[in-house]
This record gives structure tokens, C-alpha cells and sequence, in this order.
């Protein structure tokens, strides 16, 4: 790890004034920064430190049925909220499906739409990657790129997005509060992350010095809360990034789907909110063909990146499997298994 | 520069002088103040063996700066046990052979601890591996280790009713 000099804020804009200087890199639990310190693909030359700041942990719920989320929140501090687990189920599902036990008690609500990609090439100083040298080339185009993304890449970059978190709050309408040495602003969390383009460094909108304080959801997102799931298929049971997932929301009216949400993971470099799909479900009866019909929608301008073409059929697949379970109505409590294809859907039918 | 930090650590104050503000959790305890019993596993926060309770929560100490987490409360393997008495959780992990090499078995039962404590898995097996899955074990004593702390869970929902009656 590369030295470092040490600076703790007292408040934001303190904060935002050092994470404004060149090599500032903001310090939250550290959980995917550190890590990637160690292996050198991070070198900041000062962190600051945002967790003895006043102000930035609060779960706030609006009477209108909102929320808003400090962005030093603690992920498992947000899941185990019984008013949020209850509003937004979804979310909670996703949050508790990521990581483990220990990284979920640590990581925060600000860092998670922060952390970095998983590509193996991108953590690996010896391989060339345009994300963390940007114009040395990617070597993911010719290497192990079978969970590589299917939407959105472009020759430059073809990594994915590694949150849970980030997708049914994509799908839900999150609005990311941003303080800056320009003032304050408020980005949709679907406008937040860019794609890769011509400059994958890029990953976000946010300025040097700018610095995530919060999180809000708005009221209609906890109307879907009857009808929420989020699915994620991983490489084993537990405690691994999403191969690909999907997150859905219905709003049942008459038997008939009055308003959906789907956004899927693990296949772009951002959480991918889908608005044909969601348009294409719009007065349909919930079922196995208007399911499928939205999935191939969502996916319609999929294309592989490399030896991923699976992953394709994988996403429509987990989409159907989220809307079906969202179908069947959010159950009174999470399945062992959050997010898992494995437990068994409400009503009798089984993974 | 020297950074003055100050925790209390298996319930003892201590203060600290960090001459370099890079050192872990898990450095610092095993490095600097001889609590090996906290282990260096993968020292990225993929294995679990390294996991300790800060102000009561498990987290992975090697993802933790030290100087970030002045002022906590921190209890380690070497902390748990009351006097000569195992806490019920090592006790239950000896009683189901919880372990083989043992290299991962303090992260396993102070992960247990931290489970327990945050209550959410009850003694559903199946709900308890679920809530163990950030502690990896080379030998696979996986089946031992939910048995024990299933056994964990009830032992201790049994004392705290007795001193509540």
C-alpha cells in the first residue's frame, strides 16, 4: 500500500474542501478501497476520513412514505430497518444478498454506489485495462471475460457494475443528494453511473471534491412494496457478485399489472433500468408470457462482449424469475436465501 | 507524524501511537499488541478469519484502519471467554468438533458471536450458514460449525430467559 497522509473532517464541507485536492480520495468503511490499495490499484495520496462526521447515518423516514439515507448508513443498518425492510422489500433483498455478514455491518450506503468493478484485468496491475490506465488497452477483450457485460460496453471497457444494491434502487427511482465545492446538486441514481464509452475511467457524474450525503427513495417506490423482489444468480450459494440479476416491482390493480419496475445487475457498467420492459407489462395479466415478452425486451440490444453470450439468456431468465416472484406478492419475511433461485417461490413452486 | 488513537480493546483502554496511518485493525492487534488469536488469512476480506467485534458488530479487521476507528470498542477471540469459562459459543464448538487445523476457527466463532448478537437467523440451519458464508473453512468442518452454532443460539436464548425470570 502506498503511503498516505490522514485527514479527518469535522464537517462536510471541510470534507468536500480536502477532497477537492488532487489525490484526495474519500475514506468511508473502506471495505473495497483498502482492498484495492493493497493490490495497488489505488493510490491516493490522502484519504479523508468521513466517519467521524456529524449528520451522515440517519434513516429518515417522510410521512408521505419516502426515505432518506445518510450516506454513511451501514448496509446492514438499512436492510434490518423494519420501516425500510417493510417499504422497499426489494432493496432490503438486494442488500442482503451482497457480500457477507462482516462486509455488509462495515460498507455503506454511499461507498456501495462507489465501489469498483470486480474485472480481473482491472485489479491486476501487471494486465493492461483502459479503466485504471486510461488508453493501455483492455485485456479482457481476448481474456477470461465470460461474466463480462452484454449491454452498454464499448471497445474500450467491458467490465460490469458489481452492486446489488444499485439496481432496485435504479428501478425504484433513487435520487443520489450531492455536496461540491460548487454547491449542493441531486442526481437520479439511473443518470449517476456513465457507460464506459471512450473514457471508462469515468465511472460517475461526481466532480473532484464532490461527495455523496445521502440517498432518497421516493413515495412511489414503497407503493410497489406488495409486489417487490429482487433475484441475483451467483457462481455459488452465497457471498459472490451477481453473474446476472434483476430487480421488479408491480403495482396489481383488478388482476391486472397497473405499474411495473424492472432494472437488472451484473450485465453493464451501471444498474440497468429497462422502460420498455416496464411499458411493455403496462395492463398485462401477470403470467409467464408477458414476463417473458418484457425479458426479451429488456434484453433486445443485448450483445456479447466476449465468451458471454450465456449471460444473455441468463438475464432474461433471472428477469422473468424476479417478475414472477414479485408476482406472487412479497412474502411476510426474506427466504434463507435472499435473492437466491434456490428457495422456493410462494405458492408452491420451486427453483 | 504520529497519530494518537485510542480503543478499548477486550475491555481494557489502550492508547496507541500509530507512527503510519496504513496499519489495519488486524495488524495493529496482532503486529503491535501480541493478539495473535486474531488471524491473517487472506488479508482481503474474502476468508473471514480475521473477524473481530468493533463497538459490537463483526467486521473484517483487515479492511479497517486502525486510525479510522479511534475510540471503538473492540473484542477479539482473547477477550471472549468470562475468566476460565468458555463462552457458550466455544464451548459448543468443541462439543460438535467445530474445527480440524483450527486456523479459521477464532474469525468462526467470533462471526458466530456477532450473529447471535444481531439475532436474525434464530436456529434455522439453514438461515445460520447463510449468516456465516463471509467465514471460509479449508477443512470443511462446515457441517460441525452449524450444528454449534445452532447449539450457540439456544444455549444463550436459554440463559437470557433464566435471568430475566
Amino acid at each position: 500500500m502506498n503511503r498516505f497522509d490522514y485527514v479527518r473532517p469535522r464537517t462536510v464541507a471541510e470534507a468536500v474542501a480536502a477532497g477537492a485536492e488532487p489525490g484526495s480520495a474519500f475514506l468511508a468503511a473502506g471495505t473495497n478501497l483498502l482492498d484495492l490499495m493493497k493490490i495497488g490499484v489505488a493510490r491516493p495520496a490522502r484519504l479523508v476520513d468521513l466517519n467521524h462526521l456529524p449528520g451522515l447515518a440517519a434513516i429518515e423516514h417522510a410521512p408521505d412514505g419516502g426515505v432518506r439515507i445518510g450516506a454513511q448508513v451501514r448496509n446492514a443498518d438499512l436492510a434490518y430497518d423494519p420501516d425500510f425492510a417493510r417499504r422497499f422489500p426489494a432493496v432490503a433483498e438486494a442488500l442482503l444478498s451482497g457480500a457477507s455478514a462482516q462486509l455488509r455491518n462495515a460498507a455503506t450506503v454511499g461507498g456501495n454506489l462507489l465501489q469498483r468493478t470486480r474485472c480481473a484485468y482491472f485489479q491486476d496491475t501487471a494486465s493492461s485495462c483502459n479503466k485504471r490506465e486510461p488508453g493501455s488497452g483492455c485485456d479482457a477483450r481476448d481474456g477470461e471475460n465470460r461474466l463480462h457485460a452484454v449491454l452498454g460496453w464499448s471497445e474500450a471497457c467491458i467490465a460490469t457494475h458489481p452492486s446489488d444494491f444499485c439496481v432496485p434502487l435504479a428501478a425504484f427511482g433513487a435520487v443520489v443528494e450531492i455536496e461540491g465545492p460548487a454547491g449542493r446538486r441531486e442526481v437520479p441514481l439511473q443518470d449517476f453511473h456513465l457507460l464506459p464509452g471512450k473514457t471508462p475511467e469515468r465511472e460517475t457524474v461526481l466532480a473532484p471534491g464532490e461527495l455523496i450525503v445521502a440517498l432518497r427513495l421516493p413515495a412511489e417506490a414503497a407503493a410497489f412494496a406488495a409486489h417487490s423482489r429482487y433475484a441475483k444468480l451467483r457462481e455459488r450459494t452465497s457471498y459472490a457478485f451477481a453473474v446476472v440479476s434483476a430487480a421488479a416491482g408491480l403495482r396489481m390493480q383488478g388482476g391486472r399489472i397497473a405499474a411495473a419496475r424492472l432494472a437488472l445487475g451484473g450485465v453493464a457498467a451501471k444498474p440497468w433500468r429497462t422502460e420498455a420492459a416496464e411499458a411493455a407489462l403496462l395492463g398485462a395479466e401477470p403470467g409467464a408470457d408477458a414476463f417473458r415478452r418484457a425479458a426479451e425486451l429488456a434484453l433486445a440490444e443485448a450483445r456479447p462482449s466476449g465468451e458471454n453470450e450465456f449471460k444473455i439468456e441468463l438475464a432474461r431468465r433471472i428477469a422473468v424469475r424476479a417478475l414472477t416472484l414479485a408476482a406472487a406478492g412479497t412474502p411476510d419475511r426474506l427466504p434463507a436465501l435472499p435473492a437466491s433461485p434456490f428457495a422456493p417461490i410462494p405458492g408452491g413452486l420451486h427453483g | 507524524m504520529s497519530l494518537s488513537v485510542t480503543f478499548i480493546i477486550n475491555r481494557v483502554p489502550k492508547t496507541v501511537e500509530l507512527d503510519d496511518p496504513r496499519v489495519t485493525l488486524l495488524d495493529l492487534l496482532r503486529e503491535r499488541l501480541d493478539l495473535t488469536g486474531t488471524k491473517k488469512g487472506c488479508d482481503r476480506g474474502q476468508c473471514g478469519a480475521c473477524t473481530i467485534l468493533v463497538d459490537g458488530r463483526r467486521v473484517n479487521a483487515c479492511l479497517a484502519l486502525a486510525v479510522s476507528h479511534d475510540g471503538a470498542e473492540i473484542l477479539t477471540i482473547e477477550g471472549l471467554s468470562n475468566g476460565g469459562a468458555l463462552h457458550p459459543v466455544q464451548a459448543a464448538f468443541i462439543a460438535h468438533d467445530a474445527l480440524q487445523c483450527g486456523f479459521c476457527t477464532p474469525g468462526q466463532i467470533m462471526s458466530a458471536v456477532g450473529l447471535i448478537e444481531e439475532g436474525h437467523a434464530g436456529d434455522d440451519p439453514e438461515r445460520v450458514r447463510e449468516g456465516m458464508s463471509g467465514n471460509l473453512c479449508r477443512c470443511a468442518a462446515y457441517r460441525g460449525i452449524t450444528e454449534a452454532v445452532v447449539e450457540a443460539t439456544r444455549a444463550m436464548a436459554g440463559t437470557t430467559t433464566q435471568e430475566a425470570a
